[in-house]
């Protein structure tokens, strides 16, 4: 379980991230959603030590995210942010083999191997292992680096806006292969994401920031609430029920 | 390009290059030398040699890493102020120690050059317009703007033909007793191989290497340190030898990608090639004299990397 309590972050006097407390289940996947600069991202990056608090505390099953040593954390902790434009040229084996470095620390067991053939056949990137990132296209670029994360083979997953440029099918893809996680290997996925209807068919638990504060967290079906979207977006929308799946409709 | 064709090259070329001078030693008199042949073998061919091949070497290093650890192909000590930082070092060390020892004087060289890269670095940071040209752009400023203090001083303390020494690289001053400095850069090479991984991780970013746990700080620190080292350590030697962190790095980087640890033993054998056949083609072209290294590299050099710019956006 992660705990955020109390944490804020503030850059010159405004605080991007004001007194937030949250706590994100286990073994689910769970969505930080809500308007641009709310602070979604921040939070994310505290909660994987990328950047440091002002204020508060982070737990990681109960052990002090920013006390933790690095080393130890990247095993438990994996994150992946929007940005990953590489100008390096790497293949995408050699790029998920860089996820068995917190146990290899640069020499690959066997074993490490096991583990990145084994993140190249979950992303179904067998057929072009061998080719330089640089050649591919946005939405196999974007599962070389979820395998890296896999391959790196921690049981919290965190996620920056993964399906930031991906079509339809990519991003359909990518969120399957998030539930496969979580069903099959007891991860724990925690993702920012702008797509609310992406948020509400894959996630187990919502939660919704803003202005550098939660402004309501819960379930899929407690979230999927006009009247909650509406505190949040500040736009009238409609929910409707598509095969069991709440589907939020606002673009008119 | 296979890494057997690169270690045959740089035999057939270290052969030639023991063999071509102004003394005729042919590989048939190898067996019964004379004295003045011997001589001339253990004092000026063999150091030749050896410093052609660990300053070829070296720089093309240096080059490799700044380029991961900047995230930038055309960031390398001639185009980030290290050479010329290194050169203004030399000078202070010439004017403030007037009988500076080779040691001292690499010491002195060395600050300057660890502290120019630096602040190369963090000038670097606080540019947000990140054009992979401009980046360059702003490194060749910056050693402009030293090399004008470095020859500021030179003229005011008489010190101006000492220092054209270091401006242009020559192998021909290369004789035993005045290149063995150069021998620190070999376990620096060694520390560049056992970090490999870890740069080419600090290359992927900040945040990407901390999500993997590496020190990212400490990485790029102990990169900086090696490259501002053997820098200094050709300059002090050598001189100048422009381009080649640049050009050798990014030829390699086309066939072999940018895996440090699958590019370290290319980039090292391409550079010590390259400098060798930049050498003895300075040897021959108006024997019985030569044309610096430094000239050589550079024509051949500039040519190759205004190549690599056209293409640049082939490969980006």
């Amino acid at each position: 379980m992660v705990e955020v309590k109390g944490v804020s972050k503030r850059y010159g006097s405004k605080a991007v991230i004001d007194q937030v407390s949250v706590s994100i289940p286990k073994g689910k996947i769970t969505s930080f959603i809500g308007p641009n600069g709310a602070g979604k991202s921040t939070l994310l990056s505290m909660i994987s030590r990328l950047i440091t608090k002002d204020d508060g505390d982070i737990y990681i099953d109960g052990e002090d995210v920013h006390q933790a040593k690095s080393k130890e954390l990247a095993k438990k902790v994996a994150i992946l942010k929007q940005t990953n434009h590489l100008n390096l040229r790497l293949t995408i084996r050699e790029l998920v083999s860089f996820g068995r470095f917190p146990y290899s620390q640069g020499k690959l067991t066997r074993e490490d191997w096991k583990h990145v053939d084994e993140a190249i056949r979950y992303m179904e990137l067998e057929d072009m292992q061998d080719k330089y990132i640089d050649q591919l296209s946005g939405g196999q670029r974007q599962r070389a680096f979820i395998a890296m994360v896999i391959a790196q083979d921690t049981e919290y997953v965190l996620l920056d806006e993964p399906l930031n440029n991906l079509d339809m099918k990519h991003s359909v893809q990518i969120m399957k292969v998030l539930r496969r996680l979580t069903n099959e290997l007891g991860k724990t996925v925690v993702i920012v994401i702008h797509d609310i209807n992406f948020a509400s068919c894959y996630s187990d638990y919502i939660v919704a920031l803003k202005d550098g504060k939660v402004a309501k967290e819960g379930t899929v079906d407690e979230m999927m609430d006009r009247h909650v979207l509406k505190d949040i977006y500040e736009i009238d929308m409609k929910i409707e029920t598509v095969n069991n799946e709440k589907i939020c409709v606002y673009f008119k | 390009m296979k890494k057997r064709y690169l270690i045959v090259a740089l035999i057939v070329l270290s052969i030639l290059s023991l063999f071509i001078g102004v003394t005729h030693i042919s590989p048939l008199d190898l067996f019964n030398l004379t004295d003045d042949q011997t001589q001339i073998v253990w004092k000026s061919r063999i150091p030749r040699l050896v410093s052609i091949i660990i300053a070829g070497v070296s720089l093309s290093i240096s080059g490799l890493i700044m380029q991961q650890l900047s995230r930038n192909k055309f960031v390398s000590p001639t185009t980030a102020g290290t050479l010329d930082s290194a050169r203004l070092g030399i000078l202070v060390s010439l004017i403030l120690f007037t009988a500076a020892s080779p040691i001292e004087k690499m010491i002195v060289a060395f600050i300057f050059s660890l502290a120019g890269t630096f602040l190369f670095m963090k000038i670097l940071d606080k540019i947000k317009f990140k054009d992979t040209i401009f980046i360059p752009l702003v490194g060749l400023m910056f050693g402009n703007i030293l090399t004008s203090i470095s020859t500021f001083f030179a003229y005011k303390y008489d010190l101006i033909q000492n220092m054209a020494a270091w401006l242009q690289g020559d192998f021909s001053m290369v004789i035993s007793g005045r290149y063995e400095l150069l021998y620190i850069s070999l376990p620096l090479l060694v520390i560049a191989y056992i970090y490999a991984e870890r740069f080419t991780l600090a290359g992927m970013g900040e945040d990407f290497a901390m999500n993997l746990g590496l020190s990212y700080k400490r990485v790029v620190n102990i990169g900086l340190v090696i490259v501002a080292l053997s820098a200094t350590l050709v300059v002090l030697t050598v001189g100048m030898i422009p381009f080649l962190g640049l050009i050798i790095p990014n030829i390699v980087s086309i066939y072999q990608g940018d895996h440090l640890k699958k590019s370290l033993s290319h980039t090292a054998l391409l550079g010590a090639v390259f400098v060798l056949f930049c050498d003895i083609i300075g040897r021959i072209i108006i024997y019985p004299y030569e044309i610096p290294i430094g000239l050589t590299v550079g024509v051949i050099g500039s040519g190759i990397f205004i190549y690599m710019l056209m293409r640049r956006r082939a490969y980006e």
